[in-house]
Parts: C-alpha cells; structure tokens; sequence
C-alpha cells in the first residue's frame, strides 16, 4: 500500500468538479482513498479522518490544492493520476447549442398560435380544450369520447369569450384552405360550410371541386352539435360569422339528422343570414342535392360528377354490402338505396338483406387507427364478402385528402380484383378532389382497373349499387 | 373584429396537441404547426383534472397567485431573536424544517440538530440527557414554515438564536431565517459537538448583534437586487451563494468598518466570518422566498407549490389553494457527489427548507445560470441549461428580477404549478446538500434529487376536492 500527498499551490478549482475528480480517482481499480480538494482547514481535517500524514499540513493553505491518493501499487498510482488529469481538465460540451425541450402542454407550445387541435384520447381532451380555450384559443376537438356535459361545458365558455368550439368529434375543418383533420385539398372559392359531419363537409367539397367551385372554410362543429342538448350552439355561431364574411358568396351548413327543435332553429338562424344558405340535413335530402343546391345559387348549370364505368359486367346475383370508412356517407347511400329499392338497409353486421356498415365507429377502431388510414378491417370484410354467396354487390367509400391513407386505393386494389373474380360488382365512392395528395385521377384509375366501377358522387355510386341491385331482382 | 372574424380572415396558426399524424397532416399543407410533446397526466391525477377544469377558477388563480409571489420586495432589515420576533414562538417551541414530524419519526440530522440547540439552549447537559427529554415530549416541535421563517437543512430554529428579519417593501410580509454556520461540522447538518455550541453562542452574541447594528446604521440591503446579480454571476441561489454572499459584504463594508460601536475585534471576527463562508446568504436567500411564498398563499383554487419542504423523513408541499395542508411523501435520496471519505451509504434522505429557493424559481431551476455546480448535473454546461429549460415546462412565470445570461437573460422559471407538474410527468430539480445520516456526522456531500411525482397528485386531487 502506497500514500500519496501532493499539493500544488495556488490552482484552485471549484469544490464541485473536485468532489468530481474526488470520485473519479476513488473509483480506479486498486486505489483506496483518495481526497483531492482545496487544503481548508475542514478539508485538512477529513484528510486526517482517512488517515493521511498532515505533518507537513501547517505549511498549506486554502488556496492550494491538495491530491492525495492511498494506492495498492505505484501501477495503481500512475493511473489514478492520470484520471486525476482528465478529470481536471475542461471539458467541452458535446453540442453546440441549447436546444430547448419539446413542450408538453399547449400553453407552453401555443406562441401565436390562434387554433388548437386536440386529438388525444378523449377523456384527457376536456381539460386539454379548456385550457386552450383560458389562454384565448380556437379548439378543435378531434377526440371522441367527450362526455355531452363537457362539450356544453366547453362551448358554453367559449361562446363568452368570443371563441369557436369545433368539436368534440370534429373530423374535418377547413380555414382559409388549411384543412384540420381528414381534409380534402380544395381551391379558394367563394362558398362556406358549417357541418356536424366530416365525411359530409368532405364530400361536399369533393362534388363542388368536380364542377370546378372551390371553398372558402368549412368549420366543422362536432358529431352532436345539433343534439337537443348542445342546441347548436357552434353551428349558430359559425352561420353568424361566415354570414360577417365578406368573401363567402353561399353558406351550406351540413348535418346528420337534427333535433327538431334545433332544425328549426338553425332554419330560422339561416333565413336571418343577409348570405345564402343552403340546408343540408340528411335523410332529407343527400349531400349530391345540397352541392346542386349550391350551383344553383352560384347560378352554376347542374351536372353530372366524374365517374369511371367498371369494365366488367359478369356478375352473380346478391345483396348489397356496405362497406364505409365515413359514417354520413354510409347514412347518405342508405338513405339513396332505401327510397330506391323500398326496402330498409341494415347497419350492423349480422343484419340480413342489404347490410351498409360504419367501420369508422367506435366498435372497430379500438386498439387501431380509424378506416381512412388503416384499412385492415375493410380489407378483411372484402374478402368476407368475395366468400359469402348472398352477396352480389359491394359498395365502398375510399376518402382521400390531407391526413388519410396515403394510397388507400392501390391497398384496396388487390382485394378488389378478387371479389370481382368472385363474381361480386364491386362500386367505389371515391371522395377526392384533384388538389389532394393521392392524386385523384391516379386513385380512380387504381380502383377503375382493379374492376370497381368509381363514381365521385357518394349518391351516384349508390344510384348505382340500387340499380344493379334492382336488376338482379328482376331476373 | 372579432376574435372569430380574425381566424376567418387569414391562413391559421395551429397548436397541436395529440395524434402526431394530424400535426403531421397540417404542417403538409404549409401552415405553422406547434407541435406539443403531448403525454397523459401522471396515474391518479386524470380523474381531478377535469374536475379543476370545469370549475374554471385554477387558471386566473394561478395568475393571481404567481403575480403575489413575484410581486414582494424583500429588504433585510434587522437581526433579532427568535423566542422575540417570530410568531407564536413559546419558551420551549423549536422550529425544524420541513412538514411537521415528531422526535419518534425525525432523522439522524433532525435529532442531531435538536439534540444541540437544547445544549445550546442550557436544556441539557449531555447528548443523552437532550435525547431523553427531547424523546418524552418535554421541548414542543414545529416546522419553520409555521411560523413565518424558514432554515436550511435540519432548519432547527430556538428561541435564543439570532434571525434575519426580512421585511416586504411592496406590502406588509414579513420572513425570517437563522444565520448560516458554514460548512462541515455544523448545527444545520446535525452536528451538536462543543464547538459548534460554541459557535452557535458567539452568533447570538457577536455575529447577530454587530449585523443588526451594522443594518440599523446603512439602512436595509435590497436583497433581490443583490440576487438578481449573483445570478449573472454564477449563483443559483441554493447550492452556490459565492457572489451573493461577496455582493453582501460590499453592502455592509463601510458600516462595518466604522458605523457601528461595536469593539474592533468583533467587527473583524464579522467580516471574517461571512468573508469565510460562502454560503453565508443561502439563509438570506431563503427569508426572501418564504416571502414570496407566503404573499401567494390563500388564493382560492390555485395549484401554485408555495411550500417545498422536507425533514428528513418526508418531503412535503403546499398548495396555494389548500390553505394549511401539506402533502407528503418520503424524503428522496439525493444523487450527489460526497466530500473526503464519504459515500451514499453515509447520507440521510433528502433535508431542509432550502427548496424554498426552487420555490421561487431560483436553485434548481436557475442552474443554467451556475456553470460553476455544473457537475451536479452530469458535468456540462449544456445539462444546466437543459435542467433550467425544462422547468418552464412546470412554471407559471418567468421572473422579472431573475434573469439567466446564457438564455440570452431570460428570466429564470418561476411558480410551480402542480398541475403542470401531473401532466408533463416532470419533477421540480432540487439542487441541495447531503447531511449525514447519523447525528452529530454534519455535511457528507451535494448533489440533485426530484420531488416526489405522489405529492404533487395528492395536492391536485385534494384541490379538485376543494373546488368541486
């Protein structure tokens, strides 16, 4: 066992990076103690409590730095100065600058934001909305799960503050061209939407981007906007602000079935609008009326949307299978194909006759991402349908636009070649517009040459399956 | 125009927070996008978030309550004595740090520090005898914060020893702290031997005295004057006080030198002895933030930590919004580097009303502004400055007076919101020091540690209940 005590005078380093060196020469094999630190009079002492020699202790002073080192062998020792040296030295930092953390809540990301969009799992988002809404935010609220009392809540305060609630359950909102949500790229135009719908503001834009009209916004309100308990407050707030707008020749306001109550409220809401406003409730009418709707008021002639006949007309007979990755497409073909047959399509699975299925519900979205982006479930009801006798047709929806799948079609295109092998008519309603980065004639020609036939019109293509359909029962 | 009419008339700027791919889809499309690093509140705290945010008061509280803590001016005005100056001190009471514990619960550096203010105070002859009587309940036990002062580490406060009196030149506060010993072998790391009696005597004698003559004289010393400057030169106001406390001397110099009657010897042993003692000002310090802390509390529904604070057996905090209540969990063990021949077997858990410091948006969460205690932190500046980053994660405020030159002179994170703390799962950085573990032993080392996740749940959960 070797001791060791050297003093520099006069190099003074700071008693954290000793207490460092301190531990980094403790630590190297076969040394035993080590103190290296400034010669204090404490210092002094501690060195005396390991049981160094400080005889000569009397000649050092604060100022001067004492290293000692009890050791196994001068091996030992050698090393242990060395490390002693490394571990005085400065040592530069391994990056450059300070990059700041990624900020964890909206207050410390929001700088000038003047939107915030919320899509965590939903029983987080209220607290999330509210507190965007206290630091004088726009919230659009992506989330589901959002109990009914916390959406009132939220629009409530909103509304005293001047401030747009869209959502919760909001899938779709277009600002100035800029799309939250699943939304389709659309040219700046001259009308605005309201929806209680994404796939409904969705479509609309797709049919109106068909005839070559391009849109201003579309502020989406959340699924249960115009319940009887919310009373469409966001929908009456945004008709009220679009109508301010100088830039917005007509204002659609898009919904699912309303409460009566409501309707008629958002109708009277709609009358006081010095703009016009077409009303598009559905299971009145289908979102192919409203777009045409529209045109008229634009004093636009009617037509008929791009469409991509299926080259194939071979076909067994059968029911029409439903399957949607949009809830209010689903609920538009139906209503199209019910009025057309007389008779009632089903909407769950297991459902006998004519079955149209919302994949997009929560039932099939647990654990994985909604149909628009992750198709596996369609894909496998696809196959189920090539397998199953009783069904003849089947009718999709493929949406494309900002933040859906991006080649939904060239995924589809492979299960579609076989259910049309299998004899089944395969129809698309594919809702794009030609700005979106799917590219939608690229889309319709993946799906056209799998064997679909492609309509951009959601009603038209289910005109179509209602046709085929009526057919079938006639042979 | 309308807030609404604005959104309408131009392209919108986004925050977003949750599915990366929405953010992603977005930012696609040319607009700005803030993206948050968005995550679920820690468990146990999902269900009283809600809760705060449908009552709807936290967040004007939280404002009203940080404004309050940033809104004092702490003047050192005097030196007095505790059994005189602080609020219901009896004859018998000693103050220790942290949230209340009893002599049964309290740790090594606690008993130690007790044990040697009743030597101090002639309560007892011997170690032995002070443990028997401290052990049957004959001295009373109460936390600092009780009584509008705080100490550092065991914080053991009795009536005959001298206080910093610290008044609030922009309202009515008042705080005090006990003077700092030094280092080593000191009452505040438990130590109780004869020497440092005998130097606990000599403060109520000499140091206390010559100081509040010395202040009488030249008037009160503007203490976050002096903090703001020490941080430009590399304090954090915890665990470095080296120019704060050098700043402080400048102060007094000439009143020392020949303001005061006081013998010549004893103004030298003065000066020396805060000349000696680089952490003379923590305790200054300290009197200062417990000002701030206490003009932010009592604000109804507001989530802001006024109290850090911890014993040695538990970590505590107030709420400003839960009146008197602590919330507990036990004491952490510091990550820390150790002085001689000592190591982490020798270390008490966490001790000390010093967090005050991190209260108020100084130590831990100034330590970009100390590249000198780097090493706590993994030895690069870099780290500092990234520690002192991510605290404006849990911060209210950025502090007018406290600025940090590396951040371009950014004011340093200030008032701990703990609700912010449950939902970005990021604990408040505590720089601090290690005392040992058995009485007597005094200061082992200094190093890091994190407050308990736990108190900071049970503090939103029990606000929620408050609110609701």
């Amino acid at each position: 066992m070797i001791s060791s005590i050297q003093i520099h005078r006069g190099r003074y380093h700071d008693s954290v990076r000793l207490m460092q060196a301190s531990r980094a020469v403790g630590d190297v094999a076969g040394v035993h103690a080590a103190l290296v630190a400034m010669a204090t009079e404490l210092n002094l002492d501690l060195l005396a409590d390991m049981g160094f020699d400080t005889a000569e202790a009397d000649d050092w002073g604060a100022d001067d730095l004492l290293v000692a080192i009890r050791a196994e062998d001068e091996a030992a020792l050698e090393v242990a100065r060395e490390v002693l040296a490394q571990a005085l030295v400065a040592r530069p930092s391994p990056e450059g600058g300070w990059d700041a953390p990624d900020p964890r809540t909206i207050g410390h990301a929001a700088r000038d934001a003047d939107v915030a969009l919320i899509s965590m799992p939903g029983e987080h988002a209220y607290a999330e909305a509210a507190e965007a809404l206290e630091l004088g935010l726009h919230v659009m609220v992506f989330s589901d799960n959002v109990s009914i009392e916390h959406e009132m809540a939220l629009k409530k305060r909103a509304a005293q503050r001047g401030l747009l609630v869209m959502g919760p359950d909001c899938g779709t909102t277009i600002i100035n061209g800029v799309g939250l949500g699943f939304a389709n790229a659309v040219l700046p135009g001259p009308v605005s939407m309201v929806g209680a719908s994404g796939t409904g503001i969705q479509q609309l834009c797709c049919l109106l981007d068909d005839a070559g009209v391009g849109v201003r916004h579309a502020i989406g309100t959340g699924s249960r906007d115009l319940s009887g308990e919310v009373g469409g407050r966001s929908t009456k707030q945004a008709m009220h602000a679009l109508d301010a707008d100088p830039a917005t020749d007509v204002i659609v306001v898009i919904s699912k079935p309303p409460a009566e109550a409501v309707a008629a409220e958002v109708r009277d809401a709609a009358a006081a609008c010095d703009t016009p406003v077409v009303v598009v409730f559905m299971g009145d009418t289908t979102l192919e009326d409203g777009s045409g709707e529209v045109l008229a008021v634009l004093g636009r002639e009617p037509r008929a949307y791009s469409a991509w006949p299926a080259s194939r007309s071979d076909r067994r007979p059968g029911t029409i299978r439903g399957l949607f990755s949009g809830g209010t497409l689903r609920d538009d073909a139906r209503f199209v194909v019910e009025r057309a047959l007389g008779a009632t399509v089903g909407t769950s699975e297991g459902s006998s006759g004519h079955v149209f299925v919302d994949y997009g519900d929560d039932r099939y979205t647990r654990g994985r991402a909604h149909p628009m982006i992750d198709q596996t479930v369609r894909l496998d009801r696809l196959a189920e349908a090539a397998r199953d006798e009783t069904v003849g047709i089947a009718l999709l929806d493929v949406v494309l636009g900002h933040g859906a799948n991006p080649d939904p079609a060239g995924e589809l295109a492979p299960a579609i070649e076989q259910v049309v092998d299998a004899g089944v008519a395969v129809i698309a309603s594919l809702c794009g517009t030609k700005g979106d980065p799917q590219g939608l004639a690229r889309q319709a020609a993946t799906l056209n040459s799998a064997g679909a036939a492609v309509y951009v019109s959601n009603a038209a293509a289910a005109r179509h399956a209602a046709g085929l359909a009526a057919r079938m029962e006639e042979r | 125009m309308t807030s609404l009419d604005r959104l309408l008339d131009s392209e919108p700027t986004v925050v977003a927070a949750g599915a990366d791919l929405l953010a992603a889809a977005v930012e696609e499309q040319g607009a700005t996008v803030y993206r948050v690093d968005w995550r679920p509140p820690v468990s146990g705290s999902a269900a009283s978030l809600p809760t705060l945010a449908a009552a709807g008061k936290t967040f004007a509280a939280n404002r009203l309550a940080v404004d309050r803590m940033l809104g004092v001016r702490p003047m050192l005005v005097d030196i007095g004595t505790a059994g005189e100056c602080l609020p219901d001190m009896a004859e018998r009471t000693f103050l220790h740090a942290g949230p209340p514990v009893e002599w049964a619960d309290a740790s090594g550096p606690l008993r130690g520090a007790l044990i040697g203010a009743m030597l101090y105070e002639g309560l007892a002859e011997s170690p032995e005898q002070a443990e028997t009587l401290a052990a049957r309940g004959d001295i009373e036990l109460s936390p600092c914060h009780h009584h509008s002062a705080v100490g550092p580490m065991a914080g053991v406060i009795s009536p005959s020893m001298p206080v910093a009196v610290v008044h609030d030149d922009a309202g009515d506060g008042v705080a005090y702290s006990t003077l700092n010993e030094g280092l080593g072998k000191v009452l505040r790391y438990g130590a109780f031997a004869p020497e440092v009696i005998d130097r606990l005597r000599w403060m109520d004698s000499v140091l206390g005295p010559v100081l509040g003559a010395v202040l009488r004289t030249r008037g009160p010393v503007d203490l976050q004057s002096l903090i703001a400057q020490a941080l430009q030169m590399g304090d954090d106001g915890h665990n470095r006080n080296r120019a704060v406390t050098s700043l402080f001397l400048r102060q007094i110099g000439s009143a020392l030198i020949d303001g005061v009657d006081s013998p010549s010897d004893q103004r030298r042993a003065v000066f020396d002895f805060i000349d000696g003692n680089d952490h003379f000002m923590l305790n200054l310090v300290m009197a200062a933030g417990k000002l701030g802390s206490d003009a932010a509390s009592g604000v109804d529904a507001s989530s802001l930590v006024t109290v850090m604070a911890r014993n040695g057996t538990e970590f505590g905090i107030r709420l400003s919004g839960t009146g008197n209540r602590w919330f507990t969990a036990p004491a952490p063990r510091v990550e820390g580097l150790y002085l001689g021949g000592f190591s982490a077997d020798d270390a008490s858990p966490d001790i000390g009303d010093s967090t005050i410091t991190e209260t108020v948006g100084l130590g831990g969460f100034a330590m970009a502004a100390a590249p000198a205690i780097v090493g706590f932190v993994g030895g690069t500046a870099t780290g500092a400055v990234r520690r002192t980053l991510q605290m404006y994660e849990i911060t209210l405020a950025e502090h007018p007076a406290y600025q940090i030159p590396m951040l371009e002179f950014r004011g340093t994170p200030v008032g701990i919101d703990a609700g912010l703390v449950v939902r970005t799962g990021i604990q408040p950085q505590i720089n601090t020091g290690i005392a040992g573990r058995i009485p007597g032993t005094g200061m082992v080392g200094a190093g890091l540690v994190e407050a308990p996740m736990e108190v900071f749940v049970d503090g939103i959960e029990a606000l929620a209940e408050a609110v609701r």
